[in-house]
Formats: C-alpha cells, structure tokens, sequence
C-alpha cells in the first residue's frame, strides 16, 4: 500500500472551528448538543437542500470544503461512517406510518431513512461513480471506512479518496437514549463533564471529512499511519491491545506524543481510558474532545480533525487538554475511543 | 487471479432452512412467496418471501434464554451462521475471525414494534439501540464470540454483496486471515411500507425480466460465508473463489436505476478487470433482477453494453425468495456457488414475455452444464452498484 | 385565479419542501419539472399522494402522473373532472 496522506479536512460540531484555537467554548446546558448551523445555501442549491436532513446538509458541506481544501474535484472514492445513520428520516417515516396505521405514506422520507443516503447524495452532487460504501457499526463506524480507505489506496490508480464520519440527532430517537441511560438523567453542562460520576453521557451531532491522498504535498496535513478495530476487549487487556497495535507499525507506545481519548463522562465506562492515562501514557499530553463536542457514533471524526490539525499546526489546543503536560513538537497521535465498553476503535497519525 | 477461498456458508430463506433445502427447492423450481403470515401488518394483500418461523421459534432451535435481545434480522444471521460453522470444519471460530454483515435496515422490526412502549414500559428499553444495524451485527458477534473486527456494512441492497467484498480485500491485503461476510434482513412493516410508497412492490409474484413486470415482492433471509486465506486450506474443502468484485455509483438518483445503466457496466466491468477476465469467460450471470420497470431495463442495458450480442445464461433468483434487500447479496452467492459446486442453472421463475426494449429471455427452466465462472450482481438505492465473481475451486 | 389553483400552490410548496417560495412565484402554467420549477421524480410521487389525500383520487398508474402533472392548470383541470371529495 502507498503512505497515506491527509489532505484536506473540514468539521462540523457543536463548536465552533475556532474553539481549537483558544476561543471560548460554547456552553451547553442540555443534554443533547446541537451542531453549529452553517451557511449551507452557499454551497448547496436550494432545490437539492430542501429535502436534506442535517446529517446529509453536515456531510456535503464539510465534503466540499474538505475537497476543496485539497484542491481535488472528484474522489476516486466515497466512504462514509455513520452509527445511526438518517435518523431524522427515519423517525418522520416511522412515526407517519405508525400513526396512520400504515395508511396512505409519503416516499420522501423513506428513500432518505437509507443508511448510505450521505454517500449516495454525495456522489450525486459530484457526479462522483467510483467505489461507494457506508459503514454503520456503533463507535466504530468511521474507522471502518479508514481500513476501507487502506484498501482502496492498494490500488495504484486511486489517487484520492473522500471520508468522513457523521451522525445526526433527532427528537424522538435521540430522547429514547435518556430512557435506557445512555444520555445522563442530570442535566449537566458540557464542560463539566469530566468532573461527572454518574453513568450516560451527553449526545449531540457532528460531522467531519477529509480528502486523503496518496501524494504529499506542501499543504498537507499529518500522515495517516493505521487504524485498528476491536469488538470487545477487557480493561485490564487495553494497555497490550493498543502496544500490540502499535508494534505493528514498528512504533512504541513511548513514541507517542499525544493521546486523544473518547472520555465521556460515563464513569461505567471511562475506566478504559483510566487504565491508560494512569499506565502507558501517563507521562504523555492527554487529550478529550467530548466535553465540547459531545458524544456520537462518529465523533472520532472529530477527533482526526483534531489530530490532523495538531500535526500540521504544532499546536496542542488549551481547551482540550486533560493533563497539564505539553509537547512542543508532537509527530505521533493516537486517538483511542469506543462507546459502552465496546466498538474499540485505535487511529495512528504522524507528522510529515 | 486464483481468488479467495470460500470454506464454509450457511442461509436461511423462503425457501428453506438450510442449504439443502435450499438447493432443493431452487432445482424443483419451488418459491417460497405467500401472503405474510407472520409479519403483521394491513398489506397482507401484498406478497412476500418469509420465512415461516416466528422469532420464538427460532429463539428455541438457537437455544437463546428467554430475556434474550435478538433482533429477527440477529435471530436469522445466528441461525445461518450456525450452519456455515458446522459446514467449515471448526469446533468453534478461531480467534481472530473477523466478521463483516450487510443489512439495510437492522433491528428495526424492533423500532416499529416497541416506538411506543419505551417511554412507558422499561422492559422493551433493552431494543433502543435495536434500531441500529451495529447492535443486530454485535449480537451475532456475541453468539459466536467474535470479538476482534466486527463492522456493518449498509449499502441498501448491495449491502452483503459489499460485504463479500470487503473481506475478500481484507484477505488478499492480509489484514484477515479469516473471516465471516454475508448480510441479513427481516420482514418489516417499516419497508415494506416504504416500497409500497414508491409504488414498486407488486401484487402479484413478481415477473423478473418480463415485459410485463409490474415491481418486486419483498423478502428475508440470511446468508453467510466463511472466507479464509490460502495458507488454511489445506486439506479443507473449497467451495469456490470470490475472483473478482466491484463497486461503482450511479450517480444518477436517489432511488432509480439511470437509462443506460452506469453504474452497473462499471461494476461489472471492474469485477472482470480485477478477476483478470473477459466477458466471454462469464458462464452464466447471476442478476439483480427485482422485478421493478427501472431496474431490470437498467441492467439489461448494463449487460448489452457489456457483453454485446453474446450476453451469457442469465436468471434472477428472486422469483424464488422475493427480494431479500441488504441480504441478497450473500443469498445470491450462495446460490452462485451452489451453481458451480452442482453444475446447475436454475431458472428465473414467471418469466412469459421478453422486454420491448431488449428482447432478452432470462433461463426458464433449470439447465444441467458445468460452470466455471458466474457473474452476480447486486444494485441499491443511493447508487450503489456491486458486482461479484465466483469462481470454481481448481 | 381560482381558490383551488391557490390552495394547490400552497399544498405544492408545503408538500415538496419548497421553503424560499411564495404562491406568487408559482405561475399557473409554468411546467413543474425539468426547466420549470425544477421538480423530480420524487416530487411527482408526492404529488400523487397529494392527489389522493386531500382529493380522493387515486392514480394507479404512476406514468399518468408525467401529463397531470405538467403545470398547476393541468393538475386543477384533472382535480375538477376526477374529485371524490
């Protein structure tokens, strides 16, 4: 396989973008967090725009702006991750057709409900016909479209590839995660959410894309080394799961330089990244991103931003930090996240 | 290319419960469409290919407690995957198994069962994240304590055919040295609700490739293989070789199938490409075939455009198990290698009058011939269009 | 211009999600689709719900939908011959 390179990048949040740079993060005080509203009129035609959903408007924006940041017109591919997928459209179907008792339905909202809606609009908007697939599982769903981005650069021919991780809230689904405690019972704002110690979480919608290439160029960003799936794994084994993964690409875990973590604020589960911040990285800049962006099924997205940004920009954000260790010139990031004790997911970039 | 090898599958359908029962009824020509019996709903009008097993009595022959949490599209999966472990030769899955699954839409027989009892009654609570394909993908993982790379695919109806193809790519790159690809899918009032909206589901059985085809007939199933690296064959039976696969986008709309096709003539032609072979090395194509005006005009269109005047043997099998969405994929590699492993072509059921437009006739009656090489083609909505090739072990 | 050609706008912009748009921008003969107001295939799957819900008229061939559906004066002139309610 070719080295991989991130070359363009684009992320849509509860935060605003500068957030990374030090400005004042917004603050929340409920439970489920929405993502900033863009202009998406400017890049999107309002007769497409009209039907989309906010995972859907999200991911073309941020596709765009990622392709365009690196200069590429089509992708010769389009991988998509998303956990839940449209669920906004999947509740209006759903709740129509219960409602009527499967009386007289309109089709709009049950042509959108499809898992691969994002990609399927994507590759219309850029009349885009290469290879196209839509990863659904948990906390994993985004990663599983960067071992399929591992495949597809295999191939000599594919130069550049689109993928992106995105999940969307909705009334009625989302509410029903309060119900069987995912979402926390109290309501708690978002950056207090580290100093949380009782079980769910906060949830909210975000999207973000990245053209990677095989070529490196001048703007690139940071490497994309290697990604690792585990279903399930026990807490005393993630230590040796992630050395293990590690070693794989020749690297030790005292060669890493910032952790990024999915810390959540779940203390059922927050003890995974408890084992490694106390253990292996403990001398190392450790990092969470949920206490401004949240929690959803591709929210470790979000966090290859970071890691992109922080790779090319030499900079670890102050908002993000968990530990007060720095690290002048960071050239490897590990991002660890998985969601209920499961769908572990290990990312590994580099600097250039 | 000598392909990937194929050592284990298992399924679950209309038309039986097994392989066995499978084969049997695809070579007496036997479908298994009826009015639904056991998806309640006020359609009942409206044909379907189900399985005539309740989820209690799957529950039973899997031997799950009575608590469980499984999701029909789980209950169906374990119940073909059982099978695929019994015929590979392991006692249990070796550590390390991978597990990829296609379905379109998941545990949501569960969504519009329980959508609403959660507020009130905590214990349907345990089927919220149902709704998500990941959750039915993790039960099935659970039951077989696959706990290494387990992802879902969801491509509508390419999803397990995107699956196959995946794991035949993780095997060649190395990164699995063996793994579990195929799909699964229920009976839901949710699609076929939704189908019924677009006016495509038919009231009949449905006419693949017939002029007068007046849309498809909804299915489920379950359909699995076990695909492993060339070093642990040895002295294994192979049942054939994924040799070659492709995934291509319409881009044409969100739902139909664009007039000349694209989508599916470039799949196909990087399945060929990859398998290293020309058309006139394909013995007999597997389609797509649902029984929709759009699709089936498509991908003859796809398919003269490949293959010019000397399109080989083609039938659908979707006559036999209605269409099985994310599943049909893997139900129809597995009856792509069931060809291969017996010699035999079955038939694409109902088929009277060809097309207008391209007056093609499909296989009407099951042919006895060795094949080597078949096509089978899987498309679905978004686009997204997925080509296989399955080869004989030589 | 007649209550049922307005009433038909609004449900039109209401049912296809045409959120910038005002009765007034909507002329009785402009075609729905392609140069027209730009309308798709999914539109027109709509519009024959819309049909049978608010008119009672059921069209059991989708293909019907292509001449009806051509401009509002098309749609009011089928509503008039064909309502049930």
């Amino acid at each position: 396989m070719s080295r991989v390179y991130i070359n363009g990048i684009s992320s849509i949040s509860p935060q605003p973008e500068r957030v990374f740079e030090g400005l004042e993060p917004h603050v929340s005080k409920e439970n489920i967090l929405h993502a900033v509203d863009l202009n998406y009129k400017s890049v999107i035609k309002p007769i497409m725009l009209r039907r989309m959903s906010k995972a859907v408007k999200m991911s073309l924006y941020c596709s765009k702006m990622a392709l365009k940041d690196a200069n590429v017109q089509i992708p010769d591919a389009i991988l998509v991750g998303t956990g839940q997928g449209c669920m906004q459209d999947t509740e209006k179907f759903m709740g129509n057709m219960l409602d009527s008792e499967e009386g007289l339905l309109s089709p709009t909202s049950f042509i959108q409900s499809t898992h691969n809606t994002v990609g399927g609009q994507i590759a219309l908007d850029l009349n885009c016909t290469g290879h196209n697939l839509t990863f659904t599982q948990n906390s994993v769903s985004f990663e599983s479209a960067l071992i399929d981005t591992q495949l597809q650069f295999e191939d000599p021919d594919v130069e550049n590839i689109l993928v992106g991780g995105v999940d969307e809230t909705s009334e009625k689904f989302t509410g029903f995660q309060t119900l069987d405690g995912q979402i926390k019972k109290e309501k708690i704002r978002n950056i207090n959410l580290y100093n949380s110690n009782t079980p769910g979480t906060i949830i909210s919608e975000s999207a973000a894309f990245f053209t990677l290439g095989s070529e490196k160029k001048s703007t690139s960003y940071a490497e994309f080394i290697d990604v690792g799936i585990f279903n399930s794994i026990d807490v005393s084994d993630i230590s040796s799961k992630i050395q293990k993964f590690l070693k794989r690409n020749g690297v030790s875990f005292e060669d890493i330089d910032v952790v990024i973590l999915g810390r959540n604020g779940d203390h059922r589960f927050d003890k995974y990244y408890d084992e490694i911040q106390n253990g292996i990285f403990s001398g190392k800049s450790q990092l969470g991103f949920k206490h401004m962006v949240g929690e959803n099924n591709a929210v470790s997205s979000y966090a290859f931003w970071m890691g992109a940004k922080i790779l090319k920009e030499k900079k670890i954000p102050e908002n993000f930090k968990l530990n007060t260790l720095n690290c002048d010139v960071p050239q490897k990031i590990l991002i660890y996240n998985q969601y209920l004790g499961r769908n572990h997911g290990f990312i590994l970039l580099q600097s250039l | 290319m000598k392909g990937v090898a194929v050592t284990g599958m298992g399924i679950i359908s209309a038309i039986g419960r097994n392989l066995n029962e499978n084969h049997l009824s695809l070579k007496n020509a036997k479908n298994g469409i009826t009015n639904p019996e056991i998806l309640s709903t006020q359609h009942s009008h409206l044909p379907v290919g189900e399985i005539k097993l309740s989820n209690a009595e799957l529950a039973t022959i899997l031997n799950l407690p009575e608590n469980h949490s499984y999701t029909r599209s789980a209950l169906l999966a374990v119940h073909s995957v059982k099978e695929l472990l019994e015929n590979s030769g392991y006692d249990q899955f070796p550590e390390g198994t991978g597990f990829i699954s296609g379905t379109s839409i998941g545990g949501i027989d569960k969504t519009e069962q329980h959508f609403y009892d959660y507020s009130e009654n905590p214990e349907y609570r345990k089927y919220i994240q149902a709704q998500h394909p990941g959750f039915t993908t993790e039960k099935i993982a659970e039951y077989f304590g696959l706990n290494g790379f387990v992802t879902t695919i969801s491509t509508a109806c390419s999803s397990s055919a995107n699956a196959i193809m995946m794991g035949a790519q993780m095997i060649q790159s190395g990164k699995l040295k063996r793994v579990i690809v195929g799909g699964s899918d229920c009976l839901t009032k949710f699609t076929l609700n939704g189908f019924n909206s677009l006016k495509i589901l038919s009231e009949e059985k449905s006419l693949p490739f017939d002029d007068d085809r007046a849309g498809l007939n909804l299915g489920e199933a379950a359909g699995y293989l076990l695909l492993e690296a060339e070093e642990y064959t040895s002295g294994r039976s192979v049942l054939g070789r994924v040799s070659g696969y492709g995934n291509a986008n319409d881009a044409f709309h969100q739902t139909a199938s664009s007039e000349n096709g694209e989508g599916a003539f470039k799949a196909i032609s990087k399945a060929l490409n990859k398998a290293g072979l020309s058309g006139s090395d394909i013995n007999f194509i597997n389609a797509h075939g649902t029984g929709t005006r759009n699709n089936d005009l498509s991908e003859s269109v796809a398919l003269q455009r490949i293959f010019g005047k000397n399109i080989p043997a083609f039938s659908s099998t979707k006559g036999f198990t209605g269409h099985t969405l994310g599943a049909a994929g893997a139900v129809e590699a597995i009856f792509s290698l069931l060809s291969i492993q017996y010699g035999e072509i079955y038939p694409n059921l109902n088929f009277k009058t060809s097309m207008k437009e391209t007056g093609l006739d499909p296989v009407t009656s099951i042919q006895n011939k060795e094949i080597n090489t078949i096509l089978s083609n899987s498309f679905g909505f978004g686009g997204n269009c997925t080509s296989l090739i399955f080869k004989k072990d030589e | 211009m007649s209550d049922l050609h307005t009433e038909l706008k609004k449900s039109i912009i209401e049912q296809l999600n045409l959120e910038d748009m005002e009765v007034s921008d909507i002329e009785n003969d402009e075609h729905l689709f392609g140069d027209g107001l730009g309308l798709d295939s999914i539109d027109a799957l709509e519009l024959i719900v819309l049909l049978e819900k608010d008119y009672g008229i059921k069209l059991t061939d989708p293909n019907q939908g292509k001449e009806i559906f051509n401009s509002v004066n098309t749609i009011a002139d089928f509503i008039e011959k064909n309502r049930a309610k």
